[in-house]
C-alpha cells in the first residue's frame, strides 16, 4: 500500500514534466425538462456549441460522461451512438460513469490525454436525460451510488445522509437551519442572472424551511433539482489551440481523489477526504493557494454539501461556511464567489453532466463572457464535482491566460 | 397530395367541425354528489402539509361518491336533469352517449343503463366513450354530428366519473365524483344556445394512464403540465378561435379543463382571458377534478347564469392526450328552462363532508375478511 501523500508527490512530479492544457471552447443547452428532446439532441447541442466557440478543430479523442442512460433512456453504448448522431464517424470515444462525478472524471482523463501528449485536441462532453422517469425511480436511481449492502438496502437515501450530516454540521458548530437555508437563497439569487439556469427564481430563507420536508431537517428546497442537459468543452495543448482560437485558459490543475462510499467507514461526515486530498493535489499542480482563488463552482447537491465542500477545499475556515454565508463572503460582490451559475441547487443537477458545466461555466468567467452573472476580473478559478457523498471528487483549477 | 398542398399554401389547418345544419343545445344538466372530503384530512392521515394543495392547487375539497353511487347513477342523475331542462319526449332522443374513465364494468355498456333508466330504450343507439378527461365532449361532439346529419332527432351526451387517485398520491387530493348532461338538437325553438362549432387537437402523448386491470393510474408528474395539458388546451383553443375570427374579448365566458386549480387559471392568462370570465365555470376548488365530468360541469355551470347573446368557449382536456374546444352562443329561451331543473351551484352548496376513513371505507379500499 502507498500512502496518499506519496501518491500526490508521484503525480506531481509525472505531471511537472507533462504539457499545458488549455480550454480552447465550450457549449452549454439550458437546464430544464427537456420532453422535447432527447439524449442525443442534448448532446448535439453542446458539442456543436463548444466545437463553434473553439473555432471548429480536429478532434482526436471524445468522452462523454454520463451517470444513468442504462437506466432511464434503457440506452448502453452511449459514445458510439452519440458520436452516429452527430455524424463524426469513426474518432475515438470513451463513455465514463460515476454519478454525478463522472463529468469531473472525464474532464481528468481529457486533462490526461491532452497535457501527456497522447492527444492533441479532446472534447469531453457531459449529457443527462433524467427527466423521463418519475421522482419515485428518480430518488430510487440516486441511492444506487450509496454502498447496496450496507446502505441502499436499509433504505438509506443520498437525501437521508445529507440530512444527517445536517443534523452533526449543525450541532458540532452551532450552527443554524437559517444559515443552511441561506445557502439556498444565494444560488437562487445567482441563477436568476443564469440564461441556462433551470431554476431562475428568488427564494426567502423562510420559504427554504417551510417547504415540504425532504429528510429532516433537509426540505425541498435545500435539495438540487436533477435535470436534463449537456455541457461540453473542447481542451486541447497550447500550440494546437492556438491555431484555431485566441481566447484560451488553461487548465492548471486537475487531480482526483476518493473516500469509501459507505459512510459509515468514515471518521467524520463532516467532510470528504476525497475532496481534501484532490483539492490539495490541485493546489500544488496549479501552484495555487486557495486564498488565489476568485471563483469557484463548487458541488452542493444539498445545502450542507456546500458548506462542506467550501471547508474541504479550504475556501473557508472549518466550521465557518454558515457565518461567511451570512458574512456575503460566497455572495456576486464577496470574497469568494461561489456557484454563480446558482449550483446545482438552482442552475440544477444534470447528474453526469454536472463537472462539465463547471468547467464550462469557470471557463467562461475568466473569459469575461459569462451572460448575465459576469464578475469583474477574475483569474483564477476553481471546479469541484464529486459523486455520491464524495465517493470520489474531482478539483479542477483555471486560469486566464494574459 | 392536392388536400395537402391547398392545406399548407393556404395555412389553414382544416380540422374545425362545423356542423353543415346548426345545432344547439336543448337541454343541460349535472350532478354532484352530496359528500366532500377536505385537503386538510386527506394531508392529515398522509402527514403532508395541506398548503400544497390549497395554495399551490388551489383545492379546498373534493365531492365523493356515496356508498350507493357509481358512474352510471351520476350519469343517470345528470341525465335526467338535461332532460327535464329539454322539455322533449324521451324517444325522440336517437342516440346516448356516456363518456367516463371510470366505467362501472369493463365489459357492458353504462350508455344503455343511462338510455333504460330515462326511457329512452329500445329504439336508441347507446355506446361509451373513454379518453381520460374529455370522454365527455368527445360525446357531445359525435352527438352533434348525428343529429347535424339528420340521423337522429336528439342526442344526450354525458361526462361522468367517479375518478381514482392512489392512496396517499397527489391525485387522491383532487380526485372526484360528479357529471353533466346535454341534449342537443338542431337549432329552433327548442335550441336554448348554438354551438357553433368545434375542434379537437390530439397527439400520443403518454402522461397519465391506467392498465387493464390496474386499480388507479400513473402520470408523468410535470410531464402532465406544459407538454401535455397546456399543449393541447392552447392548441386547441387557438386553433378554434383562430378558425372563427374570435378573440379572447369576445367570449363572456371560458371554462378549461380543471385537474387542479392552477392549470385552467395559468390557460386562461396565456390565452388572455380573465379570471372573471372563468370564474363561473371554475369549480374545482370546491369539488376536484370530476374528469370526464370536469369541463360539462363548468359549462353547466355557466348555462345556469348566461344571459341570450353571450358567447362561451368550452375547452376540455383528455390524458394521451388531446383538447376539445367548442364555441357556444347562448340563445333566447334559456331563461325559461334553467329553472326546470336544479342549478350546479345547488349541488356544490348540498354537501355533507365526512373523514378518511368513511371515504376509504365506501371506496372500498378496506380490505376485509370477506374479500
Amino acid at each position: 500500500m502507498v500512502s496518499n501523500d506519496r501518491n500526490a508527490v508521484r503525480l506531481i512530479r509525472g505531471v511537472r514534466k507533462l504539457r499545458k492544457v488549455v480550454v480552447m471552447g465550450v457549449g452549454m443547452t439550458r437546464l430544464d425538462q427537456h420532453f422535447d428532446k432527447g439524449i442525443k439532441e442534448l448532446y448535439e447541442e453542446a458539442v456543436l456549441k463548444a466545437l463553434d466557440d473553439s473555432g471548429n478543430p480536429t478532434v482526436d479523442h471524445l468522452y462523454v460522461s454520463n451517470a444513468y442512460a442504462d437506466l432511464v433512456c434503457d440506452q448502453a453504448d452511449l459514445g458510439s451512438l452519440l458520436l452516429d448522431y452527430c455524424g463524426a464517424g469513426c474518432s475515438p470515444i470513451t463513455q465514463i460513469g460515476g454519478a454525478c462525478g463522472a463529468g469531473g472524471c472525464a474532464i481528468s482523463e481529457g486533462f490526461k490525454a491532452v497535457s501527456s501528449g497522447q492527444s492533441d485536441v479532446v472534447l469531453i462532453a457531459g449529457v443527462e436525460k433524467v427527466s423521463d422517469v418519475v421522482t419515485k425511480e428518480a430518488t430510487s436511481i440516486s441511492s444506487l451510488c450509496e454502498d447496496q449492502e450496507y446502505e441502499a438496502s436499509y433504505g438509506l437515501t443520498m437525501a437521508g445522509i445529507n440530512a444527517m450530516a445536517a443534523r452533526s454540521y449543525m450541532q458540532k458548530y452551532s450552527a443554524t437551519r437559517e444559515q443552511l437555508a441561506l445557502f439556498a437563497v444565494q444560488m437562487h439569487k445567482n441563477a436568476v442572472k443564469n440564461p441556462y439556469a433551470y431554476l431562475p427564481f428568488e427564494v426567502t430563507t423562510d420559504k427554504v424551511i417551510e417547504s415540504f420536508p425532504v429528510a429532516d431537517p433537509l426540505t425541498f428546497l435545500d435539495s438540487s433539482p436533477l435535470c436534463d442537459g449537456s455541457a461540453a468543452v473542447v481542451i486541447g495543448s497550447v500550440d494546437s489551440a492556438r491555431k484555431f482560437t485566441d481566447c484560451l485558459v488553461e487548465m492548471a490543475g486537475v487531480a482526483q481523489s476518493s473516500d469509501s462510499v459507505a459512510v459509515h467507514e468514515r471518521d467524520s461526515l463532516l467532510t470528504m477526504k476525497s475532496t481534501v486530498e484532490a483539492a490539495k493535489k490541485a493546489y500544488e499542480i496549479a501552484k495555487v493557494k486557495p486564498s488565489d482563488i476568485d471563483i469557484c463552482e463548487i458541488h452542493d447537491a444539498y445545502t450542507i454539501t456546500g458548506f462542506i465542500g467550501l471547508e474541504d477545499l479550504s475556501l473557508v475556515e472549518r466550521g465557518k461556511a454558515g457565518i461567511a454565508i451570512e458574512e456575503g463572503t460566497i455572495a456576486k460582490d464577496g470574497k469568494i464567489p461561489t456557484n454563480l451559475s446558482g449550483g446545482l441547487k438552482a442552475r440544477g443537477n444534470p447528474i453526469g453532466a454536472t463537472g462539465v458545466y463547471q468547467i464550462a461555466e469557470v471557463t467562461l468567467q475568466l473569459r469575461g463572457e459569462a451572460e448575465g452573472t459576469q464578475v469583474d476580473s477574475a483569474e483564477i478559478g476553481l471546479t469541484h464535482n464529486i459523486s455520491g457523498f464524495g465517493s470520489t471528487a474531482v478539483v479542477g483549477i483555471l486560469r486566464r491566460l494574459k | 397530395m392536392h388536400m395537402f398542398k391547398t392545406i399548407f399554401q393556404s395555412g389553414v389547418l382544416p380540422m374545425v367541425m362545423k356542423p353543415v345544419n346548426p345545432v344547439g343545445i336543448v337541454g343541460w344538466g349535472g350532478y354532484i354528489p352530496r359528500y366532500r372530503i377536505t385537503v386538510e384530512e386527506i394531508a392529515r392521515v398522509w402527514g403532508k402539509d395541506p398548503k400544497r394543495y390549497k395554495v399551490g392547487l388551489l383545492v379546498d375539497e373534493k365531492a365523493i361518491a356515496g356508498p350507493d353511487e357509481d358512474p352510471a347513477t351520476i350519469a343517470i342523475e345528470a341525465a335526467k336533469n338535461a332532460v327535464l331542462r329539454s322539455n322533449i319526449n324521451v324517444k325522440d332522443i336517437g342516440a346516448v352517449f356516456t363518456g367516463s374513465e371510470s366505467k362501472p364494468y369493463a365489459v357492458k355498456p353504462t350508455g344503455t343503463v343511462v338510455a333504460e333508466v330515462i326511457g329512452a330504450t329500445p329504439l336508441v343507439l347507446a355506446a361509451d366513450f373513454e379518453f381520460a378527461c374529455k370522454a365527455g365532449t368527445e360525446a357531445f361532439q359525435c352527438g352533434m354530428g348525428l343529429v347535424a346529419s339528420d340521423m337522429v332527432k336528439y342526442s344526450l351526451a354525458i361526462g361522468a366519473d367517479v375518478s381514482q387517485g392512489a392512496p396517499g398520491d397527489d391525485l387522491e387530493f383532487t380526485a372526484a365524483a360528479g357529471g353533466a348532461a346535454f341534449v342537443i338538437g338542431r337549432s329552433g325553438n327548442d335550441t336554448v344556445a348554438d354551438i357553433e362549432a368545434s375542434c379537437s387537437f390530439v397527439t400520443d402523448t403518454p402522461d397519465f394512464w391506467r392498465r387493464q386491470g390496474q386499480p388507479y393510474p400513473r402520470h408523468g408528474e410535470s410531464f402532465t403540465g406544459q407538454p401535455a395539458y397546456f399543449r393541447h388546451v392552447t392548441s386547441a383553443a387557438k386553433m378554434l378561435m383562430d378558425q372563427l375570427g374570435y378573440k379572447a374579448n369576445e367570449f363572456n365566458y371560458a371554462v378549461f379543463h380543471q385537474p387542479n386549480g392552477k392549470f385552467p387559471v395559468r390557460a386562461a392568462n396565456s390565452l388572455g382571458f380573465t379570471m372573471e370570465k372563468i370564474k363561473p365555470g371554475f369549480l374545482v376548488s370546491k369539488i376536484g377534478n370530476t374528469y370526464s365530468g370536469s369541463s360539462p360541469l363548468g359549462l353547466a355551470a355557466i348555462l345556469d347564469i348566461a344571459k341570450p347573446g353571450e358567447r362561451i368557449l368550452v375547452v376540455s382536456y383528455g390524458s394521451g392526450a388531446g383538447s376539445d374546444a367548442f364555441s357556444i352562443t347562448v340563445k333566447d329561451g334559456i331563461d325559461e328552462k334553467r329553472w326546470l331543473a336544479p342549478f350546479i351551484t345547488d349541488y356544490i352548496d348540498r354537501k355533507s363532508n365526512v373523514d378518511y376513513s368513511t371515504y376509504i371505507k365506501w371506496y372500498r379500499m378496506i380490505v376485509t375478511p370477506s374479500d
